[in-house]
């Protein structure tokens, strides 16, 4: 196990670099002068030669390699830059608005594997039955309608007609409820997909039918063998998911007012706020290789066939 | 083909598809005016038989919209995952053919580009790029080509080792004619299945883009941007995004039942 958790994290480091290397060159890649960029309207008026000098100071007049260690070097003391709009460390703003972010990124997540898992079992138990069928196009519309669209359609019920619950904003639990269910409705819809398969892969298994054959209830069979052998394919696409939770987050940030990173980061790609566009990406990234690593070294913990194999 | 035929996903997919297919078509005898078209006399009307989508703020036709939105919905969906299907397609051809340092080299970029969530990483080519349909698309290519690359990859590995391509190799075939006309051909099925479910994708992260302000850009409009431009008139004006809402909706579907149809049809263990 150890042997191959230090696999697996030796593995990400490739990874990191390139991802740092991408943030890093992004700065490189957008149009127009970084050193204008920062400086906004108030480079307007300012002499060439400032520029140059401006430039100088900065060390961007240095070769791409020499300026790219120096960035590492700067995240590794948790230097991201400052904003350029609001003047302030783009790891601040990045800190005020993550909590949020995670918030939602929890709760929507428990909502999906809920979700996700009880219909995935529910239609492969119910296999070629109108459950199974009822189940499946669910899951279907659930991954069809974009989050933008079914959180205003649960808004518009649930908030303006009824008045149950908040339609936007960030405070008590209730304002949750709504940006939550539409992030882990449409991830849920992706999960029971997978859950059904994998359990009806399980459920075809030599030892499911051993397990029937020595007459354990149905119910048991289906917990305790065919779900617990389909979990790796399940917590594989769950750590997955997090991924398009994070992004359903931003879409859903955006629906509800919702203060998070996603709202930031779109906020400061209108504003072409770039110091901040690459901090927001990579901290967000950075959480995404995290639980990704994790979810790896769990199902490692799962089944040992992964950490032999 | 007989397989896709009794899917019963095939036949409601195919008939989304088709359908939008159509509507992108022949969008402006479909539409009873141009969607551009303003009538300050008829701002923000609820649908009635006269105008049964109803009409936006600038009293033009939400029916006329919807429809003209099927156009550049379709070619925003297909156009990034034609791009990334090329790219993403050679990159796993040469990674998988000739393995080594260049396959190591590779499927490294591949792996840091999965390694960013897709719509981050779409927002980040945006953010780079500046926000606008062009550079919406280019984003959704980047985010798709991984995609492409592991599966051919995939593919290649496995069927690089048939013996009918060790036998070609023996009679002196060159290594560009082994690759494209006896290894390639074994990835068409799966990149087909691959690139109806990513046209869906593709539809849906554009008009989320759109819906952020960050893709098309006005007066050009689509699904996603009516969808932006709509919430302003809640909660008064629903029609303004129910319509091209459930637009987005009915296409992604389309396209997510035909893949899965066409993969269950390819697929022998399905």
């Amino acid at each position: 196990m150890l042997r191959y958790a230090l696999g697996r994290l030796l593995g990400t480091v490739p990874v990191l670099f390139g991802v740092t290397l991408l943030v890093f060159l992004m700065a490189w890649v957008t149009p127009g002068d970084p050193v204008v960029a920062m400086l906004g309207e108030a480079s307007q008026g300012i002499s060439r030669q400032a520029l140059e000098d401006l430039r100088r100071e900065l060390g961007l007049d240095r070769p791409l390699p020499v300026q790219y260690v120096g960035y590492v070097a700067g995240l590794l003391r948790g230097d991201l830059g400052d904003s350029i709009r609001s003047r302030r460390p783009v790891l601040a703003e990045i800190r005020d608005r993550l909590p949020a972010t995670i918030e939602l990124a929890l709760a929507a997540l428990t909502i999906a594997v809920a979700l996700g898992v009880a219909l995935g079992v529910l239609a492969a138990v119910r296999q070629r039955t109108w459950v199974d069928g009822a189940a499946i196009a669910v899951a279907l519309v659930g991954v069809s309608i974009p989050v933008f669209w079914s959180g205003f359609l649960l808004m518009m019920v649930f908030a303006l007609e009824l008045g149950w619950l908040p339609a936007s904003g960030r405070g008590t639990w209730q304002h949750l409820v709504l940006p939550a269910f539409t992030v882990g409705v449409s991830s849920a819809a992706f999960i029971a997909r997978i859950t059904r398969g994998a359990v009806l892969e399980a459920l075809a298994q030599d030892y499911v039918r051993t397990a029937k054959a020595k007459g354990l209830a149905p119910r048991r069979v289906v917990l305790r063998h065919a779900l617990r052998n389909a979990l790796l394919p399940i917590v594989t696409v769950v750590g997955l998911q997090l991924g398009g939770l994070l992004g359903g987050a931003v879409l859903t940030e955006t629906v509800f007012a919702w203060p998070g990173v996603g709202r930031l980061l779109v906020d400061a790609i209108v504003a072409r706020d770039l110091p901040l566009v690459q901090g927001s990406v990579l901290v967000v990234s950075l959480l995404f290789i995290l639980v990704n690593l994790a979810v790896d070294l769990s199902y490692a913990a799962i089944n040992p066939r992964v950490r032999y194999g | 083909m007989r397989r896709f035929r009794r899917h019963p996903g095939a036949w409601v997919g195919s008939f989304i598809v088709l359908t939008l297919v159509l509507v992108a078509a022949f969008a402006p005898l479909l539409a009873d005016r141009p969607p551009t078209q303003q009538d300050l006399r008829a701002r923000l009307r609820p649908p009635s038989a006269e105008q049964p989508f109803g009409t936006d703020e600038f009293g033009r036709s939400v029916l006329s919209r919807v429809l003209h939105g099927a156009r550049l919905s379709l070619a925003t969906g297909l156009l990034p995952v034609a791009a990334a299907l090329v790219l993403g397609s050679t990159i796993g051809l040469l990674a998988g053919f000739f393995r080594g340092r260049l396959d190591a080299v590779l499927m490294r970029a591949m792996d840091v580009l999965l390694a960013f969530p897709s719509l981050l990483l779409a927002l980040a080519v945006v953010g780079t790029l500046g926000p606008g349909i062009v550079n919406a698309v280019i984003a959704i290519a980047i985010v798709d080509v991984p995609q492409y690359a592991r599966l051919v990859r995939s593919v290649v590995l496995g069927a690089r080792e048939e013996e009918y391509v060790q036998a070609a190799r023996a009679l002196g075939a060159r290594d560009g004619r082994l690759m494209w006309r006896h290894v390639a051909p074994n990835a068409v099925g799966p990149i087909v299945v691959q690139a109806t479910l990513g046209i869906g994708f593709a539809i849906l992260a554009i008009a989320g883009l759109s819906f952020l302000g960050l893709g098309v850009q006005p007066p050009v409009s689509d699904w996603g941007e009516m969808l932006a431009r709509g919430r302003r008139y809640l909660p008064d004006a629903t029609w303004l995004m129910i319509f091209p809402g459930l637009a987005v909706s009915l296409t992604v579907l389309g396209f997510n039942l035909l893949g899965d149809a066409l993969r269950d049809a390819l697929d022998p263990k399905a």
